[in-house]
């Protein structure tokens, strides 16, 4: 009887439409928010930006635990180590630019917290041998040492992922639902083949399928006819781009299996490294956000590590005083301030308004006609009926912080099946790893947290708790 | 606004570590955020917030609370006229209620708050904004001859063993409006049920004296049924007959803010529409209460098992005890479907107690306070029963 429920169910999420010419699975997302956030990038043509200053952070390598290759003064290439894994010496971080290095900047305790390249502008590169590497060993071995291990993760834990595991399968989401996300068919763009020739060198890495998430808005072909892959569309709000909601509706993973998970960006990195055994890092970059001047908010082709102070430069609306600069997106971006650097795996930079600066006067009672949010205690959801209408959301957290109130109020935005947030994150910060297990932490990632953080009216911060947990875990277990 | 910002910022300094009165921060503090929205950014994890908050769920609430707390206002005015035989006209009605009234709610803050923010100053952090609702829910559930003093003490009781002694909002195990009131029933139990506590029959700071007439007799519609040995006719305090429309408008004696089921009902669009109150829960406890009465009815025995199922409803503190005590988020089930099943057996047990429990006719209180122990062990199963699932699902792919 519950086998049968279970076929039913599953029938029900996920159903073959018969008017697409080319069979996938179709899934239908219906919890979860699109955060109506202004300031989305025109489709234009994309401009090139390069700067003399590069840096890159090890904080975007979770679970790498970085030693430096470099010192002050060095001479780099492009694809020369900057970074090695002290326990996998053999996995890299490598530089995007060639030139010098200038710092190796470390905070409290000696932390690394970057490296800094002066850029020469002479593109020299390393070369690798990846005519040889015909094996899934040799084959990633190599994309270890080129430093293209840094945008594979894995689930569980969320961390960069393990050279030396034989993946279940590998799950590469073709689009972010994230608030104000660039558009894949631009991405995708001129780099079609790359990104095929990047799937096959996947499929061979592991025994399982190669799954590649996209959605009804996805034009381009070459994702839509990908080869040696399995693909499954994904519709509905954010997070309907996520990896980890992806993986639960597609095969969710058990204790002691492991999956990994990349984007398109990633792939077609895979695929062009392969043709040309040399590192080519340049990618699209959307400049997005209600502080970037409407005529501003467009792509960019540039590096991983670009200093943004002079490509910002002019585009911003207001003074920056009042800004925050965010590399990624709005819910699991970095803030990285007016003397930032673009952030290694992130291919947008959002601007919104800091509001430190804003006074609001008895908030708590307003109407609230103009602030954006899920309840229907403001009146803007109800003038949101009749008019689309788009936010200038500030950074301000907006409330005190509180223990867990409210129930169910997560759960609108989570669509996880048979995992309750609640419960889970009770259980991590309680500490109980076998609830932790029980509740499915194997399943998630922090991003995954994301929008239940921002709607949640007690202010926790979810996201820090869940990464905090995974930690935990992986301790536990390794 | 910005000359009393500026107030603010100058004066901040004194109630900061080190200040002149830095005892004071946390009310300091409380009032700063009640004024202004704190402008403090995110400093991990999502760049924005939804503009909602704990603040306002809890003003929403008060809104809500609002019809019935005038409404208890006008019928304690009308209620005293009644058993005096007089008929003023509506503000002196109103005012003799709000004369007797206000008090109770004044009480019941200062003596919470006071409180609330003597152990948010001891343990250093922020007032929290959990009591504003339970401090007005006190008065709406009581008696309005209830003494004073005893208002106090209850709410001293509730708020320090039933709320702070667990860590404060969002960790407490039962109602705390609640609580004050079993405090009081338990500890005074002439002062919270009977047949003179119901309508105040005295003078408010001398105002409205008279004399009682003679077919005065204070007992609610429930005492009637309680105490009838035969099938009764359920009359007014001068001995009128009680249409359903009476009881569902309200002009009838109870606790003060229970007795109108017409601003319960304007309570609960509001709870509703706002999504702050949880329809599930809502819905279960009436339909647990019409089956519980519809199957006494059948047997019938009793007088209390002849109520028909509408009327339990339009009586006593049912509609008050689901709308508002039964929906708090912190005390009920948190998971949805335990949200059926606690909702489902309070209005089960409030009936059961109402027509079985031969001592006292109301039952709501207890059957939530009880429900509210088992809200806990209820989210245990139904979250097994997900991890169950969860396990084998995955170990079938």
């Amino acid at each position: 009887m519950a086998n049968f429920q279970l076929l039913v169910v599953s029938l029900c999420r996920i159903s073959k439409p018969p008017t697409h010419t080319y069979k996938y699975m179709t899934v239908k997302i219906k919890k979860g928010l699109d955060v109506k956030l202004s300031g989305s990038p025109r489709q234009t043509e994309t401009e090139n930006i390069s700067s003399q200053n590069y840096a890159v952070h090890p904080d975007d390598f979770p679970g790498f635990t970085a030693k430096t290759a470099v010192k002050e003064k060095d001479t780099v290439k492009i694809g020369s180590p900057l970074l090695y894994d002290k326990y996998r010496p053999y996995m890299k971080i490598v530089s995007p630019v060639s030139g010098t290095i200038t710092a190796v900047n470390r905070g409290e305790k000696r932390r690394l917290i970057n490296i800094t390249i002066h850029n020469d502008g002479k593109n020299d590169q390393i070369k690798f041998n990846t005519a040889n590497a015909k094996t899934p060993e040799k084959i990633k071995e190599i994309l270890a040492q080129a430093g293209l291990f840094a945008f594979i993760k894995q689930r569980p834990y969320d961390i960069i992922a393990n050279p030396t595991d034989v993946p279940r399968d590998i799950f590469v989401s073709a689009f972010s639902s994230a608030p104000l996300a660039p558009n894949p068919d631009f991405i995708i763009k001129k780099q079609e083949e790359e990104f095929q020739c990047g799937l096959n060198t996947l499929a061979s890495l592991t025994p399982g399928k190669i799954y590649l998430a996209i959605n009804n808005k996805i034009k381009n072909t070459a994702l839509r006819k990908a080869k040696n892959v399995e693909i499954v569309e994904f519709n509905g709000p954010h997070p309907a781009g996520n990896a980890g909601l992806q993986i639960n509706r597609i095969k969710p993973i058990n204790k002691g299996e492991t999956v990994w998970t990349t984007d398109l960006q990633a792939v077609a990195y895979i695929g062009q490294f392969m043709k040309n055994g040399a590192i080519d890092l340049n990618r699209p970059v959307a400049l997005t956000g209600p502080e970037v001047k409407p005529n501003e908010r467009r792509y960019f082709k540039t590096l991983p590590g670009v200093a943004i102070n002079e490509w910002l430069k002019n585009r911003l609306a207001s003074d920056e005083k009042y800004l925050r600069i965010i590399s990624g997106n709005v819910l699991t971006g970095t803030n990285i301030g007016a003397q930032g650097y673009l952030r290694y795996g992130d291919n947008c930079i959002t601007v919104i308004p800091e509001g430190n600066n804003k006074n609001e006067f008895l908030g708590w009672i307003s109407p609230g006609i103009n602030k954006y949010s899920v309840s229907t205690s403001f009146i803007s959801r109800i003038i949101d009926i009749f008019r689309r209408r788009e936010y200038s959301i500030d950074a301000r957290i907006k409330g005190g912080k509180r223990a867990m109130i409210m129930s169910e109020e997560w759960d609108k935005v989570f669509p996880m099946d048979d995992i309750l947030p609640e419960y889970l994150i009770r259980a991590i910060i309680t500490s109980n790893i076998e609830k932790m297990e029980n509740l499915g932490i194997y399943e998630v990632a922090p991003e995954d947290f994301a929008l239940c953080e921002f709607v949640d009216t007690s202010k926790m911060e979810l996201q820090k708790i869940v990464r905090e947990g995974l930690d935990k875990l992986y301790k536990e277990m390794n | 606004m910005n000359f009393l910002r500026k107030y603010i910022d100058k004066i901040k300094p004194n109630f900061e570590q080190g200040g002149r009165w830095h005892t004071f921060r946390s009310v300091f503090e409380g009032l700063e955020t009640f004024l202004f929205v704190p402008n403090t950014t995110s400093k991990t994890g999502v760049h924005i917030h939804d503009a909602n908050d704990s603040k306002r769920t809890m003003t929403i609430v008060i809104i809500a609370l609002l019809p019935c707390l005038l409404f208890g206002m006008y019928n304690a005015g009308y209620q005293h006229y009644q058993a005096l035989g007089q008929y003023p006209d509506f503000q002196t009605t109103f005012l003799f209620g709000f004369l007797s009234v206000m008090p109770i709610v004044i009480v019941s803050y200062l003596v919470g708050l006071g409180i609330e923010f003597t152990v948010a100053q001891l343990k250093g952090e922020e007032i929290q904004e959990g009591f504003l609702v339970s401090g007005l829910l006190i008065p709406l559930v009581v008696s309005i001859d209830t003494p004073l003093w005893m208002i106090a003490v209850a709410t001293a009781f509730a708020v320090i063993f039933a709320k702070e002694a667990f860590g404060g909002t969002g960790f407490n195990v039962w109602n705390v409006a609640l609580v004050t009131r079993a405090f009081l029933f338990f500890a005074y139990p002439s002062k919270i049920s009977g047949e003179s506590v119901f309508v105040r029959t005295d003078s408010v700071l001398g105002f409205g004296a008279g004399k009682i007439t003679d077919a005065f007799s204070g007992a609610t519609p429930l005492g009637q049924i309680g105490t009838a040995t035969q099938s009764v006719q359920i009359t007014d305090t001068i001995g009128n007959t009680l249409s359903q429309w009476d009881m569902f408008l309200g002009l009838i004696p109870g606790s003060i803010g229970e007795t109108s089921k017409l601003c319960i009902l304007i309570g609960a669009i509001i709870l509703i529409t706002t999504g702050i109150a949880n329809w599930r829960i809502m819905l279960s406890v009436f339909v647990g209460g019409v089956v519980t009465a519809q199957i006494f009815n059948v047997i019938g025995t009793t007088p209390s098992m002849q109520i028909p199922p509408f009327e339990h409803i339009l009586l006593g503190g049912f509609a008050f005890g689901a709308v508002f005590m039964a929906t708090d988020p912190v005390t009920s089930c948190r998971t949805r479907n335990g949200k059926y099943i606690f909702g489902f057996l309070t209005g089960t047990l409030a009936i059961l107690i109402r027509i079985l429990n031969p001592g006292y006719p109301e039952g709501m209180m207890l059957a939530i306070l009880l429900m509210n122990s088992f809200a806990p062990l209820i989210d245990h199963v139904v979250v097994e029963g997900n991890v169950k699932r969860r396990l084998k699902r995955i170990n079938k792919r």
